[in-house]
């Protein structure tokens, strides 16, 4: 367990900082966390509906353990700093290449392994409630925690075959949870649309880590950032080419323009899923692998940042925009976590380590809670579409207020969370030098505000236009949106510049001793200048969506009115990105497929079955008078084809000796070929 | 356990022909026997293979072990020399494992004309074809056991298949499906092992001047590749064995036996034919063609490479075009064994154990989908997936059970498939020195792309059979779930796709060195 981490630790020792790491129990026992949701899985699938919540039980107290657990991980890495690495061998091939599983405890793993127990546990509590009565409780709960466990497995993994596994874990689990109301079929479709999609991205992923396991002979995290930290000459040949790759992967996870197009479709499963999806275990992988890998990028890859963040900036900016037009209320929070994943990457890319990161944090919290609170009203609604609501503010008091903190969040209204991290992201464009993409990702902070106070008004203002009269969720829904509440509102404070808790300063000490291999820019102070651009942003979006949508009207179109002729339809489309994916499916599945098919049944089979009606032919008339039966194979095969059944089966078996007698006389005179050719 | 390292091998070998004879001569009706006899054969038979890799010194699994060489016709040279090392280990135990299964199976699903007493005594003769084939160390053996195996089969197809008939495309004739695939079958590995036959001779004319010191036997073969590489006609030689070999696995452009096989044989028939006969093939590859002539088997490298992606890519395509779902599995295998090949034409111990445990998995994984296929299609009488769907609410256990298998068909990490492909792409990013690095790497990027269009058609089947609402004229039919016979079946293989997803050991534990040695000895380095 060589690591990168555990040499700067090294370094603190003989700074005089007595003990300034440790590992201990709960980080050599870590891997407890990687393993039990498996144990959870099969105990739900097996026991889960005899018991009362049907396996729910399991699943919660799976994950209450993990959040224990990784809690005192975090209070620990607060407090001393804590660093571990763990593996069992799986398998060796030769000298050279070792599989192993194992576990890796550091900043940045012990706030995934917190960030997934704890926000996936307030989940699983809502979705107890949320999925009362619902056809598949059971299996929704195993596949739930597959999702948790998969994703788990992915942050815990101190190299890339292991996060391969959880990766596709996590694919798999999608598709599962999506497609969660299989009975029809535009839910299925979209599962598959999420895992079709990653799947393709994924050819990244796996090519970038075989070049990394061939260049350095293993598949290690800590070892590829020693290398990249040495600029090794062999990695440095192909770093480009890894980091390229290796992003183009994270791009289908982290659902990056043009592989955004799984994501609003994977609106078909159940809330809580989507909860869960975008706030902890699926999306947030992309933008995880970019930054385990970061010092690849910080020292070798540094040619490819540029295409990076310009891909980032466009998902930022273009899937923000079409936020604005969609009437699904959860469409509009899978358009602008699409955005928001623009900002974790361009923030990655750019060098901001720190900064992406803890915007990954953040929103983690706000995102689950506003998609649980659109849960929460489309649960009494019965209906995902903002044109059958309005008005909720007053039935709704919880859900509302909850709602509009973690909008305020999203939108990044000071003192929200997502205030601090998306200011951080713009200070770090900023500082390295991306002027233009700064100001566009301050024109997406006016957007976000703007769709955000479009789908509160649409949603909880003006008259009610549904059916039915909706009423306030039950506690067992609302409590963890307030949970959920209280850490958007409060969790960035934990990265302010300048402002330390515990006794290892703030969250960007937290995440490693990075200032030994990474050398990402991290303000001393904040900086209050681009604080008021970033805050009046968004205060000018608020503006413009209480202007524009305040007024309760009637029609979808009418609201929808500050469209701009040429635009509206071109977002309404999305841009065509779907239109132009599907045809190529289809252009794979209907002409290439069945051209291939055609081939293999009327060439290759032809040519096949030319060549048997051929020697039959041949056959008879050479041995035309001869025993047919005895000698001519492919003629016999024909003409019993051709027999009726009984009298088949008897010829059949009776004609088979000699059938098989000639073979052997066959094989005989090629031997005597072969000894004449040979001998 | 003196008497194991003599007589086990041959005991796993011929038991199963003892078991047949049994069978054989007792009556008909006795059908209860017949099902004990072959399910006691089939499980010691497993049990001494399980003893076998249990007793296997592991640290010198480069090494033939359980070693028997007695001669046999000795005017020839050809004796009976059998043992096994860490390549064949594996397949050996899944032959036995993928039988006793299919006896389980067979316990109370008859094809129709049902005659157990004949099935069940192929089935025993076929397992000694298989096992013959993995442990023999001499050619003329091989030989046997390799055409051995495709008789039984040949019955099984041609007596328990497909009752229907179709036309065949451009002669416009009627033919029957099983009789059609039965003779398919048939000729095309006859076809390809002429060519294999004559290559064996070949290599006993040549394996020394006098008649005396000629040889069959596979090490002493190896043991004189130096020379035999070399010689003039080795090229054809690589060539005939490349056939017969090409044939059995099999590698585009000679696969279309396969769909057509695989279609109209029985369940337990198709079980086979995927998880072992296929083996055959690509275990010949390695046990003889390249260790005997590793020149020719660097030249024809490339030739095997864009053939295997041809196949991974040409496999898929016409999954996604089939509208029958045995079939469908049927050309899936075409792209698996596409990867087992790509591994192989590295000629990378990486690759070439790539290929090893692409084998097993494949075996218990396609092995699985066709156990589910057919009991599917026993249940709804057709295979139409048009007509299917919903049989995840019809039949909640089997449902899950096939979704479970597509995703490990697909080649999810964590479970068996995964393995084979990433290290066949692996072993593609670098081939053996002297290869064309520019070839193996679009090849590796093909398989890749190989890779999606898997979990496109798998998916796809998944959609069409497994989900959605069940179709209308199922609507009065009562469907029983799994029953027990066929859990009993298909939970070890369960546990096996498991067990060798997280802990690939199981396999490479056996492979990796005498993989590692083989390569050694044939390209040195």
């Amino acid at each position: 367990m060589t690591n990168f981490l555990l040499a700067a630790a090294e370094e603190e020792v003989h700074s005089a900082v007595e003990a300034a790491y440790t590992s201990g129990f709960w980080a050599e026992y870590a891997w407890i966390m990687l393993v039990i949701p498996w144990i959870a899985v099969l105990g739900i699938i097996f026991f889960g509906k005899r018991m009362k919540y049907l396996g729910a039980e399991i699943a919660i107290g799976m994950l209450a353990f993990n959040t224990i657990w990784a809690s005192i991980l975090f209070i620990l890495n607060i407090t001393k700093g804590v660093v571990y690495e763990g593996a069992v061998t799986i398998a060796e091939i030769g000298s050279n290449l070792i599989f192993e599983l194992g576990w890796v405890v550091d900043g940045l793993s012990i706030m995934m392994y917190f960030v997934v127990s704890f926000v996936g546990l307030v989940i699983f509590i809502y979705a107890v409630g949320y999925m009362k009565g619902d056809v598949r409780v059971t299996w929704f709960f195993a596949s739930f925690t597959i999702f948790a466990g998969s994703m788990l497995v992915l942050v815990g993994a101190p190299n890339l075959v292991q996060l391969i596994i959880g990766w596709e874990g996590v694919g798999v689990a999608s598709y599962l949870l999506i497609g969660h109301y299989w009975e029809q079929k535009e839910n299925s479709s979209a599962g598959m649309k999420a895992f079709f999609t990653n799947k393709v991205a994924d050819i990244g992923l796996i090519i970038g880590a075989i070049m990394v396991g061939v260049t350095l002979g293993t598949f290690k995290f800590s070892e590829l950032s020693n290398a990249a930290a040495e600029h090794a000459d062999s990695l440095a040949l192909v770093a480009g080419m890894i980091g390229a790759l290796l992003f183009f992967g994270a791009m289908g996870k982290s659902a990056q323009f043009p592989f955004h197009i799984w994501l609003p479709d994977a609106m078909a499963g159940p809330t809580p899923v989507s909860a869960l999806m975008h706030a902890a275990t699926m999306v947030t992988a992309g933008v995880y692998l970019m930054a385990r890998t970061f010092p690849l990028y910080q020292n070798l890859a540094e040619d490819i940042r540029p295409w990076m963040v310009a891909i980032a900036t466009i998902t930022l900016f273009a899937m923000g925009l079409l936020a604005l037009v969609a009437d699904d209320i959860k469409k509009v929070l899978a358009y602008s976590t699409v955005s928001q994943l623009g900002y974790m990457m361009v923030a990655v890319a750019a060098g901001g380590y720190t900064a992406g990161v803890f915007h990954l944090f953040t929103h983690a919290f706000f995102k689950a809670l506003l998609f649980l609170g659109a849960g929460s009203v489309i649960h009494a609604v019965h209906s995902n579409n903002m044109s059958d609501m309005g008005g909720l503010r007053k039935d709704m008091p919880r859900t509302y207020w909850t709602f509009v903190i973690g909008s305020a969040a999203l939108a990044g209204i000071i003192p929200f969370s997502g205030f601090w991290s998306k200011d951080e992201i713009l200070v770090t464009l900023g500082h390295e030098g991306y002027t233009a993409v700064m100001w566009i990702a301050i024109a997406g902070a006016f957007i976000t505000a703007f769709y955000m106070t479009r789908a509160i008004m649409l949603t909880f203002h003006g008259s009610y236009k549904g059916h039915g009269h909706p009423h306030e969720s039950e506690p067992v829904m609302t409590v963890p949106l307030i949970i959920l509440a209280g850490f958007a509102a409060v969790v960035g404070f934990l990265n302010i510049p300048g402002v330390e808790f515990g006794g290892r300063g703030n969250f960007t000490q937290w995440l490693g001793m990075r200032e030994v291999v990474m050398g990402d820019h991290h303000p001393t102070a904040p900086d209050w200048g681009m604080a008021a651009i970033g805050l009046g942003a968004a205060l000018l979006g608020v503006l413009a969506g209480l202007a524009l949508f305040a007024r309760d009207k009637a029609t979808q179109q009418e609201r929808d009115k500050f469209e701009i002729p040429a635009l509206y339809p071109l977002l309404r489309r999305k841009y065509y990105m779907d239109d132009a994916a599907l045809g190529l499916v289809w252009l794979i599945k209907a002409p290439f497929a069945r051209a291939i098919d055609w081939i293999n049944d009327y060439i290759i089979d032809g040519v096949v079955n030319t060549m048997g009606f051929l020697t039959a032919g041949l056959a008879q008339l050479v041995y035309g008078g001869l025993d047919q039966r005895g000698i001519d194979l492919g003629f016999n095969a024909f003409a019993y084809a051709s027999g009726g059944s009984g009298e088949r089966l008897r010829r059949l078996q009776t004609g088979r000796v000699q059938q098989y007698a000639s073979v052997f006389v066959g094989a005989a005179v090629m031997f005597v070929i072969g000894f004449v050719i040979f001998g | 356990m003196e008497w194991f390292d003599t007589w086990g091998l041959s005991l796993i070998v011929f038991l199963p022909l003892v078991g047949a004879l049994l069978v054989v001569l007792l009556p008909r009706e006795q059908e209860e026997s017949h099902k004990w006899i072959s399910l006691i054969t089939t499980g010691i038979v497993l049990i001494l293979s399980v003893v076998a890799a249990a007793n296997f010194d592991f640290g010198a699994a480069k090494s033939f072990q359980y070693e028997v060489n007695e001669s046999w016709i000795s005017a020839i040279g050809a004796n009976y020399h059998v043992g096994v090392d860490g390549i064949s280990l594996p397949l050996l135990v899944l032959s036995g494992f993928v039988t006793l299964l299919s006896v389980i199976y067979s316990w109370n699903h008859w094809e129709e004309p049902r005659n157990p007493k004949a099935f069940l005594a192929l089935m025993l003769v076929l397992l000694t074809g298989m096992n013959g084939t993995f442990v023999a160390l001499d050619l003329v053996l091989f030989f046997i056991f390799f055409e051995l195996v495709l008789l039984p089969m040949y019955f099984m197809i041609g007596i328990w298949g497909d009752k229907s008939e179709r036309v065949l495309p451009v002669f416009g004739k009627t033919v029957s499906v099983r009789l059609y695939a039965a003779i398919k079958f048939f000729l095309f590995t006859l076809f390809g092992s002429a060519f294999m036959l004559l290559g064996f001779l070949a290599l006993y004319l040549n394996s020394a001047d006098t008649v005396a010191g000629r040889t069959f036997d596979i090490p002493a073969l190896i043991a004189r590749a130096p020379e035999l590489t070399m010689l003039p006609v080795a090229g054809w030689i690589f060539a005939g064995l490349f056939l017969g070999f090409a044939v059995k696995v099999p590698m585009f452009p000679f696969h279309t036996w396969l769909p057509d096989a695989h279609t109209a044989a029985p369940t337990v028939g198709s079980v086979l034919l995927a998880a072992i006969l296929l083996k055959l093939g690509s275990y010949g590859f390695i046990r003889i063609a390249i260790p005997i002539l590793p020149e020719q088997a660097k030249q024809w490298a490339p030739v095997i490479a864009v053939l295997a992606v041809i196949g991974i890519i040409y496999g898929a395509l016409a999954c996604l075009a089939q509208t029958d779902m045995k079939r469908l599995i049927a050309f899936s295998s075409v792209g698996h064994m596409g990867f087992v090949m790509l591994g192989i034409a590295t000629l990378t111990d990486v690759g070439i154990n790539a290929a090893i445990i692409g084998m097993v998995a494949h075996g218990v994984i396609t092995g699985l989908l066709f156990f589910l296929a057919g009991s599917m299609s026993h249940r709804y009488h057709t295979r139409d997936m048009d007509r299917l769907g919903g049989n995840q609410k019809l039949m909640p256990m089997l449902g899950g059970i096939l979704a479970f298998t597509a995703m490990a068909s697909l080649g999810l990490p964590g479970l068996a498939g995964f393995w084979g492909e990433f290290m066949a792409l692996l072993g593609s990013y670098s081939p053996l020195d002297g290869l064309s690095l520019g070839l193996f790497r679009t090849a590796m990027v093909i398989g890749a792309v190989g890779t999606v269009l898997t979990a496109g058609y798998l998916l796809w089947m998944l959609q069409k059979v497994n989900l959605g609402e069940p179709k209308a004229e199922w609507d009065d039919q009562k469907f029983h779930d799994a029953d027990k016979f066929e859990l009993a079946a298909w939970v070890p293989l369960i546990v096996t796709i498991i067990a060798i997803g997280v802990y690939p050991k199981i396999v490479f534990g056996a492979t990796t060195e005498a993989v590692e040695a083989l390569v050694k000895t044939a390209f040195g380095g």
